[in-house]
């Protein structure tokens, strides 16, 4: 197989037989890049899915309320239901075992808040410790909420990092005070957030703290959860799906709210929307994996014909080869050894092609769902291989009948 | 150098059984050189393929240089073809993508010759056969004449005991025929056996026994007196 007489004589078929050996070549080539570009973009769909759900827990589960709707047990619809901290604590108290990250949120919108001669108006949120882990928030310096600060009404306060940018610019902000709506907080950390921007223009303080400056007594605006996860996503969905349900019916019959009022009590399960996601995504990926495959098949199929055809065309120099003394093993290598050699080298042609592609087009289509599109190189080396071997499997079956034909008959064809 | 004893053969088309060879008895000393005659169907092809080691009798034996030629596989019987044997065909059969030295080299590059050992040989076939000066040429664009002068120094690469020819000059004019058949006698005069299939007279008459078959079976084998070729182009 290495013998550099063998090399000699392919490289001679090769050269002497330009258009035959491209005709190959191209057809392996171009099912390598079709299927690689094809495998990208799928990627790349799927990047893009998943980073929309990577600004908050991807398992956060949301209860907020609005007005009622239906009159329901003498009550007008028009009425406010208002969440305070004993529904928070019953919540908690009745879910204990199965809740993982729980926080009550109290907000203010658009307050005015200053360091020395910088002032911005931001979104200001009374959280508890694992609000950090519900906004999949990290930390760049300091330290998040405690129990400490929640315990003894502390004025402590952790900053967005764009927050941190208007109001301090590059200096150090941690143990700064700030004055958000004429109260002092003393800055312990600041956080930068995947959500971006938007996310990360906001202020968190102890919502006891948050409460009683601000007078809301124990009013909250949000009640933010995510369970404990499950083995597998289905599990963790119908535990998720269970709780919400639960949740609803306890928080309409304490306030009073009608079974079927769809706007007093809102509950966002980010799982249930992910499944959706989730399920598309899935669908999205083997509809790619799909024609991927009907592409290499597609390929095989092509790289087969080919090689019977070659076979075919020289059946008759088989012949003469044999009749000069070529052993049949020979015959066979040779064909084998020509046509593993074009597939490979085409085959990685065509990778190689693709990914340069990749890269250089890529940036270019980035949209919010096309995110990174990129291949898994080892998956495209081993399509390369499959394809090379089918070639070789394809074109043994021909190269073995040429090469135990007899002579006389292949000489015959004319 | 050919014993051949009682052959037989049969074709199988369909459910019609074609009994070609009906108990050839036929034998060559080292040196012959023999015209096989006889008409369309007679069984001349057949008896040089079954020579050739490129088909098998179905009975009778047959001795190639003392050797035993029968049920070989494929690989004894290629090894055998390219010891004992040189080709030459009525169509040429060169490998047309190959040049003129190419060729003639593919003998030796199946006996495993170096590569430089196999290029000087075939030159010096190729110059035996005065095609010397052609030899990075490609087949088509030789003559027919120049082609099977190639064909037969592809045949001679190998240094076989036996030179096979079917119909040589079949495919060409008298003129070249002739040319075609001085060489072939030359190469007699050095002392090879050759075996020439033929239909036309003057070309069996060259050689220095005729053989003639009817119907699968020998009726005539007498010595003649050889015709020299004369083609008046000597090369």
């Amino acid at each position: 197989m290495f013998s550099l007489e063998r090399w000699q004589e392919i490289f001679e078929t090769i050269r002497k037989n330009k258009l035959r050996t491209f005709l190959t070549g191209l057809s392996v080539a171009s099912g390598i890049f079709i299927l690689v570009i094809l495998l990208a973009i799928g990627q790349g769909m799927q990047n893009g899915i998943a980073k929309e759900f990577e600004q908050d827990a991807s398992n956060r589960i949301d209860v907020w309320t609005g007005v009622t709707s239906e009159s329901y047990k003498g009550m007008n619809p028009g009425r406010f239901i208002q969440l305070n901290n004993e529904d928070y604590d019953q919540t908690v108290n009745k879910n204990i075992d199965e809740l993982e990250h729980k926080s009550g949120v109290f907000r203010l919108w658009g307050a005015l808040t200053s360091y020395k001669n910088e002032t911005g108006s931001y979104r200001i949120e009374g959280v508890r410790g694992s609000y950090q882990f519900l906004e999949n928030a990290s930390l760049s310096k300091g330290r998040f909420i405690n129990q400490g600060d929640l315990d003894n009404f502390e004025k402590n306060a952790i900053i967005g990092q764009r927050v941190y940018k208007d109001l301090f610019g590059d200096k150090d902000a941690i143990g700064e005070y700030i004055e958000i709506k004429g109260v002092k907080f003393k800055v312990v950390g600041v956080y930068t957030d995947p959500g971006g921007e938007r996310e990360e223009t906001r202020i968190f303080i102890p919502i006891t703290t948050g409460q009683r400056v601000y007078n809301a007594g124990d009013d909250i605006r949000l009640m933010s959860f995510t369970l404990e996860p499950e083995d597998t996503f289905e599990k963790s969905l119908a535990a998720s799906e269970a709780f919400t349900a639960q949740l609803e019916n306890d928080l309409k019959t304490k306030h009073i709210v009608s079974p079927t009022d769809t706007s007093a009590i809102n509950i966002n399960n980010t799982l249930e929307n992910a499944k959706r996601f989730f399920d598309l995504m899935d669908m999205i990926r083997w509809f790619f994996w799909g024609v991927g495959i009907c592409t290499i098949i597609a390929g095989v199929v092509g790289v087969s014909n080919i090689m019977l055809i070659i076979v075919k065309e020289r059946t008759k120099e088989i012949g003469i080869r044999k009749a000069v003394g070529a052993q049949p093993i020979s015959i066979i290598g040779m064909i084998l050894h020509e046509s593993i050699f074009v597939t490979a080298i085409a085959g990685f042609l065509g990778l190689f092609f693709s990914l340069f592609v990749l890269e250089m087009v890529g940036p270019l289509i980035e949209t919010d769902y096309i995110r990174n599109p990129s291949v898994d190189f080892e998956v495209a080396v081993a399509t390369v291989i499959i394809l090379v071997i089918a070639g070789a499997l394809a074109g043994f079956i021909p190269a073995y009948r040429a090469s135990s034909i007899k002579p006389i008959e292949a000489l015959r064809d004319e | 150098m050919i014993e051949i004893k009682n052959l037989h053969k049969s074709y199988q088309t369909g459910n019609n059984s074609l009994h070609v060879l009906k108990g050839i008895d036929f034998s060559v000393a080292d040196g012959e050189m023999v015209a096989i005659m006889g008409s369309s169907g007679s069984g001349k092809s057949t008896l040089l393929n079954i020579l050739g080691i490129l088909d098998e009798a179905d009975e009778g034996t047959y001795h190639l240089d003392n050797t035993l030629i029968k049920d070989l596989n494929e690989k004894v019987a290629a090894k055998y073809r390219n010891k004992f044997l040189g080709f030459v065909f009525q169509s040429f059969n060169l490998i047309n993508y190959k040049s003129a030295l190419d060729n003639v080299v593919l003998p030796l590059y199946y006996q495993g010759v170096s590569r430089n050992t196999r290029l000087e040989r075939a030159m010096h076939y190729l110059d035996k056969v005065g095609l010397a000066d052609w030899a990075t040429h490609l087949p088509n664009e030789l003559s027919g004449g120049q082609k099977q002068r190639v064909a037969i120094a592809r045949a001679l690469a190998s240094d076989p005991k036996v030179l096979l020819a079917d119909e040589p000059t079949g495919a060409l004019d008298s003129t070249t025929s002739y040319e075609v058949m001085e060489l072939i006698q030359g190469i007699n005069d050095e002392g090879k056996t050759i075996l020439v299939v033929t239909h036309e007279d003057d070309i069996a008459h060259m050689c220095k026994r005729i053989v003639n078959l009817r119907d699968g079976v020998i009726i005539d084998d007498s010595k003649v007196s050889q015709v020299r070729a004369k083609s008046g182009i000597h090369v």
